[in-house]
């Protein structure tokens, strides 16, 4: 009993001399909590991607995941590398879709996602949210001959939203306070709304305009396309983490915010919102917002709604 | 850390919906319905259109048959998903005039339900077709040539002698087939019909409650089709044959 007690202290003793001596990293090994310990315990970590949200989150034609998302939270993999001092860090890239996100955060399959998912308070209740990525705005895209300018003109006519996504609820609002006699379609994903909009059976598709013109990429003649409308509100992205994990989110945030405030973040802009991205090289031609200057300037996590 | 963030909310199902129908409750309530009558009305196709096409299987000669057969293989062989996208999204473009009175002058939902009906129904055929070949199969042959020694002709024979004991016989499989309907029906979800697992995704989306979604859309699921099956065992007993499948000699 007495040796092994012993040996139990000694260990103790060379445990608290290497920590000691050791703590070249912010933390040393047992003050890590939640995910940060759960990275450095597993030796990997998982990241949540999307398939088909272009630019943010997506396949190039190499079946590669690339975008302006993935782009971001690569900078958050090697801030991980660095601060657990795991240089040969494995990352798992796991794709998922907008049912699946949240689920998959919270039971712990993928430690953060980072694709183009809207901060908004209801999902605040379930999951953290990162310093915002990205503002949008919810605006239409329709044929170039339509004759549709703005969200007035769509009185009595089909228009398409992608289910589950905040044009959806905005312009169901819409159509019930103002009367207009809209026709809603609620498609499967941005792929089939686009798909309803060019087979004709709507007139207009109402989704995120960063996504609409990712949409238009896809198209066999992108010129037939406009971006029109005012828009109607505006949505932070950002990346998902657990719930009241706040060293990993601490991390994410400083960098994210770094990246902002850099410089580093408006390059990024530029090469998938004003370059030729993959897999067709078009360019987007979305300019930089001034919502992303006023956000770039002072990072934060807020929601707007 | 890996268990739920914050517990299960079950007063989710009495805030209000997003779209001002009601509470969320109500809101699945709609989808059930939506579910309910695409399952009964791609039933009723089903069944006849099957019926049909399993008779003409049995008929003599070549043509019928072959027809009948190639029939079953196309509809049983292609994945659901990709025959709903098939008459949804494919079907209007190449049927020019009529393609573009179906997208344009009918309601979305008019539309979304009538391709899911036709969808379902032309699918689940194909397996009923199956099912009705095979009880008619099941009878031993001499009932048909008797049949048509006493002078009857081949539909009344089909009428008055095999099809009353083939149907019957294929009672049970019939109903687990009607089950397999109500669950198929989800695929319509696809084409944005609001049914109910459609409702149940949109209920997550915009309350993030996931896991409250998905138990809920289970256990309605479950009561329907133990509805379904409880109806069944009643029609099962009402309709056995003694000396058949599940009857008593």
């Amino acid at each position: 009993m007495g040796k092994v007690l012993a040996l139990k202290t000694s260990l103790l003793a060379v445990v608290g001399f290497c920590l000691v001596s050791g703590g070249s990293g912010a933390w040393a090994a047992d003050d890590l909590t939640g995910t940060l310990k759960k990275i450095k315990d597993a030796g990997s970590i998982s990241v949540g991607h999307r398939e088909s949200s272009i630019p943010f989150s997506y396949y190039d034609d190499k079946n590669q995941v690339v975008g302006y998302s993935q782009d971001l939270v690569m900078m958050v993999i090697e801030a991980v590398k660095k601060k657990l001092n795991l240089p040969n860090l494995q990352v798992k890239l796991v794709p998922v879709t907008s049912q699946n996100r949240i689920p998959l955060i919270q039971n712990g399959t993928i430690d953060i996602e980072s694709g183009s998912t809207t901060n908004n308070l209801e999902r605040q209740q379930q999951v953290a949210f990162s310093n915002t990525m990205f503002i949008i705005g919810t605006r239409l895209l329709v044929k170039k001959d339509s004759g549709i300018q703005d969200f007035p003109d769509l009185k009595g006519k089909n228009v398409v939203v992608t289910a589950g996504t905040t044009s959806e609820r905005l312009i169901r609002e819409m159509n019930e306070k103002q009367g207009m006699q809209m026709n809603i379609i609620s498609a499967k994903d941005h792929g089939e709304s686009f798909l309803t909009l060019q087979s004709g059976r709507a007139a207009a598709f109402m989704l995120d305009d960063a996504l609409l013109a990712g949409e238009r990429a896809k198209a066999k003649k992108s010129a037939d396309w406009v971006i029109v409308g005012t828009p109607q509100s505006k949505e932070a992205y950002g990346m998902m983490m657990r719930k009241g994990d706040d060293q990993f989110k601490m991390l994410v945030d400083e960098t994210i915010a770094k990246a902002e405030t850099s410089g580093e973040a408006e390059k990024l802009d530029q090469k998938w919102f004003q370059s030729p991205i993959p897999p067709k090289g078009l360019n987007l031609e979305l300019p930089f917002s001034d919502d992303m200057k006023e956000l770039f300037k002072s990072p934060n996590d807020k929601a707007f709604q | 850390m890996l268990t739920l963030a914050s517990g299960l909310d079950w007063n989710i199902f009495f805030k209000p919906a997003f779209d001002g129908s009601g509470t969320y409750l109500r809101f699945l309530l709609i989808g059930l319905q939506w579910t309910l009558l695409l399952s009964v009305l791609s039933w009723i196709l089903a069944f006849v259109l099957g019926s049909i096409v399993g008779v003409i299987r049995t008929f003599p000669g070549k043509f019928l048959p072959t027809l009948g057969a190639t029939y079953v293989e196309i509809f049983r062989n292609i994945p659901l998903l990709v025959q709903l996208f098939l008459w949804y999204f494919v079907l209007p473009e190449i049927i020019p005039g009529l393609g573009t009175w179906f997208k344009q002058a009918l309601s979305p939902v008019v539309q979304q339900l009538v391709t899911g009906v036709l969808c379902l129904g032309f699918f689940t055929a194909a397996r009923v077709a199956e099912q009705v070949r095979s009880g008619i199969n099941a009878l031993g042959r001499g009932q048909r040539g008797a049949g048509l020694a006493l002078g009857l002709n081949l539909l009344q024979v089909y009428h008055l002698i095999l099809l009353p004991v083939a149907y019957r016989i294929i009672v049970p499989t019939l109903t687990s087939e009607f089950l397999n309907t109500i669950k198929n029906s989800a695929v319509a979800s696809t084409i944005g019909l609001a049914e109910l697992s459609r409702q149940s995704q949109q209920l997550g989306e915009f309350t993030a409650h996931w896991y409250e979604a998905f138990i809920a859309v289970t256990v309605l699921y479950g009561v329907i089709n133990i509805a379904v099956m409880v109806a069944s065992r009643f029609l099962e007993r009402a309709t056995r044959l003694p000396g058949y499948v599940g009857g008593k000699d």
